[in-house]
């Protein structure tokens, strides 16, 4: 069976945001399993990339120490740090198959593939693995919605970026497989619903905390922290 | 080429030749980005120093040295001064979706597209390069770049999204 690329993307601007280097910790972890995942979109951010190269370059040339030259010269001996640096690899523990589910950037938070991760149930049918929690509540998480259950309506306060791993799901906008990102802000009000041939594994990034919209669920909203 | 002499050679002539080409236009990159003057000289040295130990790591047909360059510094930067970690994508990873491989002629055209790049943004309506500039210079995602200028969201997504149109047409895909 041909792997089919994904056909809902991020826009330009969420691009921009990754490649200049702008974007939140969360997001840029979406969009690097996004374009793991999508030729395409790889290409964009490639060309944005190449962006950077230029402004860099056109840049009036800062003043350099005297020595710094001497200096950096005389530390290419220098035996490498331990640790490249605080990005450094978290260690995998477990083996990886020739076809993990997580791309590598996924792979390396949660210490290796799907099968690492431990769920705790948020609702019925839906349960999560926290991995970011930044400012304001923002949060990045798995989430997987099993086979046929839907995910209870609601809005959004901030911006909510879902990209999917496994299986898929559907709400008014559409479709979305593996690797379609689906990004919903305050206008969206939407019931996302797994397909009912097998679990629904997927990377979500809120900038806030979502609220629960349908009629019984608004009552559960000051205790549910979805 | 000057990376793959210090790539395959541990040539440190060729190394110096880098480091005083790329060394100030990669502080100015840090320092614009809100450093102080002592940080981005330690995160410029870092950049040229990972220049040195990734060196067989560039691939010529891929990108320019700048862009390359830029990458390295770019995510120096957030791991240095964001206390971040900056997630990649790994052209390794048994999990990437592969791409069709591109064909010759678009490759010398890759290789040529520097200078149409470089003129398309020198094209670019100011209040469009503004917002590009923004975002690699300042650390602003495009919603802070709106915070930041009182504009709608909608018209910073709309200007990225025509900017970014034009420059792409300038280059191949
Ligand atoms: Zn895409």
């Amino acid at each position: 069976m041909p792997v089919l690329q994904p056909t809902h993307h991020p826009a330009d601007e969420h691009l921009l945001d990754y490649a200049a280097g702008a974007a939140s910790e969360g997001l840029a972890l979406l969009l690097a399993t996004h374009l793991t995942l999508c030729p395409e979109c790889r290409r964009k951010a490639a060309a944005m990339e190449q962006l950077g190269g230029t402004l860099i370059e056109e840049l009036p040339p800062a003043a350099i120490a005297a020595d710094a030259r001497e200096r950096c010269l005389a530390l290419l001996d220098a035996p490498e740090p331990a640790a490249e640096s605080r990005s450094a690899v978290t260690a995998v523990t477990n083996p990886v198959s020739a076809a993990p589910l997580l791309p590598r950037a996924l792979r390396d938070r949660v210490g290796g593939d799907i099968d690492t991760l431990r769920w705790s149930p948020v609702l019925r049918g839906v349960d999560q693995a926290l991995l970011v929690e930044g400012p304001g509540g923002a949060r990045t998480r798995l989430m997987r919605i099993r086979a046929g259950h839907a995910v209870p309506q609601h809005t959004h306060r901030g911006t909510e970026f879902v990209c999917v791993l496994a299986g898929g799901f559907s709400d008014l906008s559409g479709h979305f497989g593996r690797g379609d990102v689906a990004v919903s802000d305050e206008s969206v009000d939407h019931q996302p619903t797994a397909d009912a041939d097998g679990d629904c594994i997927c990377l979500a990034v809120t900038e806030a905390p979502v609220r629960l919209t349908g009629r019984f669920w608004r009552l559960l909203n000051p205790f549910v922290r979805f | 080429m000057l990376v793959r002499k210090v790539a395959s050679d541990r040539d440190r002539a060729a190394f110096a030749r880098l480091f005083d080409a790329l060394m100030p236009r990669v502080k100015a990159y840090v320092l614009r980005l809100g450093a102080d003057d002592a940080s981005a000289e330690e995160v410029a040295q870092e950049v040229m120093l990972l220049m040195w130990r990734k060196a067989d790591s560039f691939d010529p047909a891929r990108a320019a040295v700048t862009t390359w360059i830029f990458t390295i510094a770019r995510n120096k930067r957030i791991d240095l001064l964001r206390r971040e970690r900056r997630p990649a994508v790994d052209p390794d990873d048994p999990a990437l979706l592969p791409d069709a491989p591109p064909a010759a002629d678009q490759l010398v055209e890759q290789a040529n597209s520097e200078e149409r790049l470089r003129t398309a943004m020198r094209g670019l309506p100011p209040e469009q390069a503004r917002l590009i500039a923004m975002a690699f210079f300042e650390d602003r995602s495009h919603s802070a770049i709106a915070a930041a200028t009182n504009l709608p969201l909608g018209t910073v997504k709309s200007r990225i999204r025509l900017a970014i149109e034009r420059l792409r047409r300038s280059i191949p895909d």
